[in-house]
């Protein structure tokens, strides 16, 4: 099949926006006991662009699948009150509506990308000769200029999240529902996505409601701002910039990114004597693929020290191997090429390579918190969890429940102690993940995007938890793309990607 | 037009309106658990050769293995908890292992119905309403049996005498038991446990913990 | 993922019809599995081997796939020897092992059999898209679309697996639990991210299935086709090739007496 070609098309007469009203409405999900949301009343336009803001548990994830009619019937909940797209109840309007979610990886339905695009149309009973030109038209909408016959795996998040947008485009639905649909994205795949949906905008001129807790992306695309109140209802409701001035210490309090209210840095108090832990000479780092022998190298070069009490943090484009060299840092992959060695202090009696050290040989030098906190869950309880560490190491009973509890309540997980991993918010799992990493004591500690998705609140707790360590004489190599992150604790900036690695000590930026 | 009024703040006492029809999120997660099956069938199919060479010392006993092809089936019948899920699941599961590709070819496919079901036809038997550890033991014990009659009649254990036969059957129906029916069970309890089946009946019985699924 | 996506070279198999395919494979290895001997086994094999040369795999792929089998086939085979129903001269003893004429007959049937239904089945769907496959079924055999394409969709969430499974393997490497722990620990290893693996697809599951509904998926209403899957005659005269195989097989074999029909 060729190539989608590029044009931009004019304003489409076939897409009419949709009004949204909402009478007294409210939902409780199946098997839980509180109301997600209760005593909602709103009505939005066709046409207007909405942010949809709230601490979490506020109901705004519910608000939006509702409006998408994805909730579900009586087995998945009550429904009171109203809720009308168009006039009509939700789950009656198909098609009219198109939704977005957070998760880039389970919105891809097939594995061609004019196929995953066709999906919707195909559901909506588009006669075959109407789809194709639709397809083309969405995939330029967005800026996905692949041919329709390329594989849908190898896409990078940012781009995924565009296929997901064409699908919906391809609909022409008259409401747009965006879901957190930046949340996983590097900075890069954030701009084009949200790019991507102005674009649409100005062709379609539907009704856009977007959730979304980084404030900065969307507040020039919106018009109006609407709040919901945990207890119910609406807080506040208004135009973007009138509501982030009244409501913005609130908002910023709950975790929403605040464009006037930065997150504030926490000073720091470097100790003096800095010891190399780590050195790395001309290192070379890849992954073996599966089914090989030999590692496909993705970058090399690189020359780096890492010094107790200092932050190094890896920088670079996407796929410039920053999570394999964090890996190989770490000791869990063997190196490439090159050497990696760990001071005779930091080995400490055993062989000087890290990817030989066994597991537990590990886990007093090095932890390792990986991108997703869900992959490094070993138990049943958080507390189970973060016994698994100091039991491993032959501690002592007492010393095992010393070191958990005060690890719990540095770190604020107490009242989480019996919960399973799994059902923890996206905030409570990261903390998780960094505490079992710590119930060990480990003397570096690496970090793949630490602040990947996080809410303010959870960004400005991880970050001055970190500067404390560091303080102690932790050290730290973390991977990222945040730049906030990097002026907040970076002493090291080693950038990937361009030819010859730049090492920046941070402030030269 | 409106939906039905409930009160608030009433508790919650879960009356689960029985309804039979598949939704899709019984089609794709049943799809799930039949694919990453199928891979572990695939798996399972690899480590047959040499296991059941260990175990043929005494011929038919490789029927204990036999339940490693057994718990799809069961498991996305206790999960979906509707009619024609544990046929579904293990249909499933047979076509993604063949599609890998395995010795069995195309008889894969024909054996996975049957297994399928013959957990189906236990929990038919209770009605689609009863899902506790008896009924999941049973079920196993039905693809077991059903299992072991494919294998006694149709593959090369056919060409064995009776008594092997007997021992090959008998094996089957215990692996099911143990390895499709008490496995499956313990899984789904897990499973319940982590939040995963949020959407799902398994999913929500005596689950007390508010998770965070959407707020 | 390279093993479930097959890699496919145009060639006439490929440009088939999936659902002609399946008819094939199916009805060859039905009329294999209703008789053990080695005749019926051994013409269908001849005979395919002549159809596999248009296979459109190379021969390392078919190797690679088909290695399985190969490796199955004499397994089953000694399996069948030392164990087998015995009949005929007695040509060896050994305690539970008894090796007659009948039962090396029955273990060359056997052996056979294996590589006759097991060959044809995976050359033909590796050379199988699984979406082409699905919208076959969907269309050509008016299977329900919600549970074609919900297993379609299912299937492609699969395909991340590896990368979770090294994911897992790693993790569990950085909290100490890589190694060591002899028979229970190998244990943990294989179950405890196999259950992680569990949790992370389920849930995936149920977010894509609201992205699906939210494509409008899952209604009872007619939905068109953007791919159309069209039977011609090259289906028609494959699915002939099938029958004849069948046939010939079947035929040889009672002709020759060999014949010896398992429900009998």
């Amino acid at each position: 099949m060729p190539p989608s070609s590029s044009f931009t098309p004019a304003r489409d007469p076939q897409i009419r926006a949709v009004q949204i009203r909402a009478r007294n409405w409210g939902w409780r999900h199946a098997g839980r006991h509180n109301q997600a949301v209760s005593g909602l009343d709103l009505q939005i336009e066709p046409g207007e662009r909405v942010l949809l803001l709230g601490a979490s548990g506020a109901g705004k994830s519910t608000l939006v699948h509702a409006l998408a009619g994805v909730l579900g019937d009586a087995e998945d909940g009550d429904e009171t009150g109203s809720l009308l797209v168009d006039g009509r109840r939700a789950a009656e309007a198909r098609g009219r509506v198109g939704l977005v979610l957070q998760d880039p990886d389970s919105q891809v339905v097939l594995a061609r990308v004019g196929d995953d695009v066709a999906f919707g149309c195909e559901n909506l009973a588009v006669p075959r000769a109407e789809i194709w030109p639709r397809v083309r038209r969405a995939l330029a909408e967005v800026g996905l200029n692949l041919p329709l016959d390329h594989p849908t795996g190898g896409l990078s998040g940012g781009q995924k999240q565009r296929l997901a947008l064409a699908g919906v485009l391809a609909m022409q639905p008259g409401l747009l529902l965006l879901d957190e649909p930046t949340a996983n994205l590097d900075p890069g795949g954030v701009i084009d996505v949200r790019d991507a949906v102005v674009r649409s905008l100005d062709h379609s001129e539907a009704t856009l409601v977007v959730i979304e807790h980084r404030v900065e992306v969307w507040q020039d695309v919106v018009d109006r701002v609407i709040v919901l109140d945990p207890a119910g209802g609406v807080l506040a409701d208004g135009a973007t910039r009138e509501i982030l001035s009244s409501q913005g210490e609130r908002l910023a309090q709950a975790g929403v990114w605040v464009p006037a209210l930065p997150p504030r840095f926490p000073t720091r108090h470097p100790i003096s004597h800095r010891q190399a832990l780590l050195s790395a000479e001309a290192l070379a780092v890849g992954r073996v693929p599966f089914g090989r022998r030999t590692a496909s190298v993705v970058a090399e070069g690189i020359t780096l020290d890492v010094c107790a009490g200092t932050a190094t943090v890896v920088t670079g484009p996407n796929g410039a191997g920053k999570s394999t060299l964090a890996l190989t840092l770490a000791g869990l992959l063997a190196p490439a090429g090159g050497t990696l060695r760990a001071s005779d202090s930091f080995a400490a009696g055993i062989k000087p390579a890290p990817h030989r050290w066994r597991s537990k040989q590990l886990l007093t030098r090095i932890g390792t918190v990986f991108q997703d906190p869900e992959h490094q869950f070993l138990a049943a309880s958080v507390r189970d969890d973060l016994l698994i560490g100091p039991r491993a190491l032959g501690l002592s009973v007492a010393e095992q429940n010393i070191r958990v509890d005060e690890l719990m309540h540095r770190l604020r997980l107490d009242h989480l102690a019996d919960a399973n991993p799994f059902t923890l918010s996206g905030g409570e799992k990261r903390r998780m993940s960094v505490a079992t990493v710590l119930a060990t004591r480990p003397r570096l500690l690496v970090l793949d995007e630490p602040t990947f998705g996080q809410d303010s609140r959870t960004w400005q707790e991880l970050v001055t938890f970190l500067a404390e360590l560091l303080d102690e004489g932790t050290a730290l190599v973390a991977v990222t793309h945040d730049a906030q992150f990097v002026s907040a604790l970076a002493d090291e900036e080693y950038r990937l990607g361009t030819p010859d690695p730049i090492r920046l000590p941070a402030g030269a930026l | 037009m409106h939906a039905t009024t409930t009160h608030l703040g009433q508790p919650t006492s879960e009356r689960t309106p029985r309804n039979f029809r598949w939704r899709v999120v019984d089609i794709v997660v049943a799809s799930v658990i039949g694919v990453a099956s199928g891979v572990i069938f695939w798996a399972w199919g690899l480590a047959w050769s040499p296991l059941s060479a260990i175990l043929a010392f005494t011929p038919g006993l490789e029927g204990l293995l036999a339940g490693g092809w057994l718990f799809a089936g069961v498991l996305g019948g206790l999960i979906i908890r509707k009619p024609g899920a544990a046929l579904y699941t293990e249909v499933v599961a047979a076509v993604v292992s063949m599609l890998i590709g395995t010795q069995w070819g195309f008889s894969t496919l024909i054996w996975g119905i049957v297994e399928g079901l013959g957990a189906e036809i236990v929990l038919a038997l209770f009605l689609y309403a009863n899902w506790r550890l008896g009924v999941a033991l049973l079920a196993g014990a039905g693809a077991g049996v059903a299992v072991g009659l494919l294998d006694t009649t149709f593959t090369s254990y056919a060409a064995l005498d009776f008594g092997y036969k007997a021992v090959y059957f008998v094996s089957a129906v215990v692996s099911g038991t143990v390895l499709a029916g008490l496995l499956s069970w313990l899984t789904v309890r897990g499973l319940a446990r982590t939040g995963a089946l949020g959407r799902f009946a398994s999913g929500r019985e005596g689950s007390r913990a508010p998770s965070a699924a959407l707020s | 993922m390279s093993l479930l996506t097959p890699t496919i070279r145009p060639s006439v198999v490929a440009r088939l019809n999936p659902v002609a395919k399946l008819a094939v494979a199916l009805t060859v290895s039905c009329a294999l599995l209703l008789s053990i001997d080695w005749v019926s086994a051994g013409v269908a094999l001849l005979l395919e081997a002549v159809l596999l040369l248009w296979c459109g795999l190379s021969a390392r792929q078919f190797w690679l796939r088909t290695a399985p089998v190969w490796i199955a086939a004499p397994m089953a085979s000694i399996t069948t020897i030392l164990y087998g129903e015995d009949s005929g001269t007695l040509l060896w003893q050994f305690g539970f092992i008894s090796v007659t004429e009948g039962s090396v007959q029955l273990g060359l049937a056997i052996g056979l059999r294996v590589l006759a239904i097991g060959l044809p089945g995976i050359v033909l769907l590796a050379t199988t898209d699984p979406t082409d496959l699905a919208d076959g079924l969907a269309q050509v055999l008016r299977l329900p679309s919600r549970f074609v394409l919900g297993g379609l969709a299912g299937l492609r969430l699969v395909g991340m697996f590896i990368e979770d499974w090294q994911s897992l393997t790693l993790a569990r490497r950085a909290r100490g639990v890589g190694d060591g722990g002899g028979v229970r620990g190998a244990a943990r290893r294989f179950f405890g991210p196999a259950f992680s693996l569990l949790v992370i697809s389920v849930r995936r599951g149920s977010k894509l299935a609201t992205a699906m509904e939210a494509r409008g998926f899952g209604s009872d209403e007619p939905r068109t086709w953007a791919r159309p899957s069209r039977v011609g005659a090259a289906d028609a005269v494959l699915v002939g090739i099938g029958f004849a195989i069948a046939g010939i097989a079947i035929g040889v074999a009672v002709s020759a007496e060999a014949w010896s029909f398992i429900l009998a």
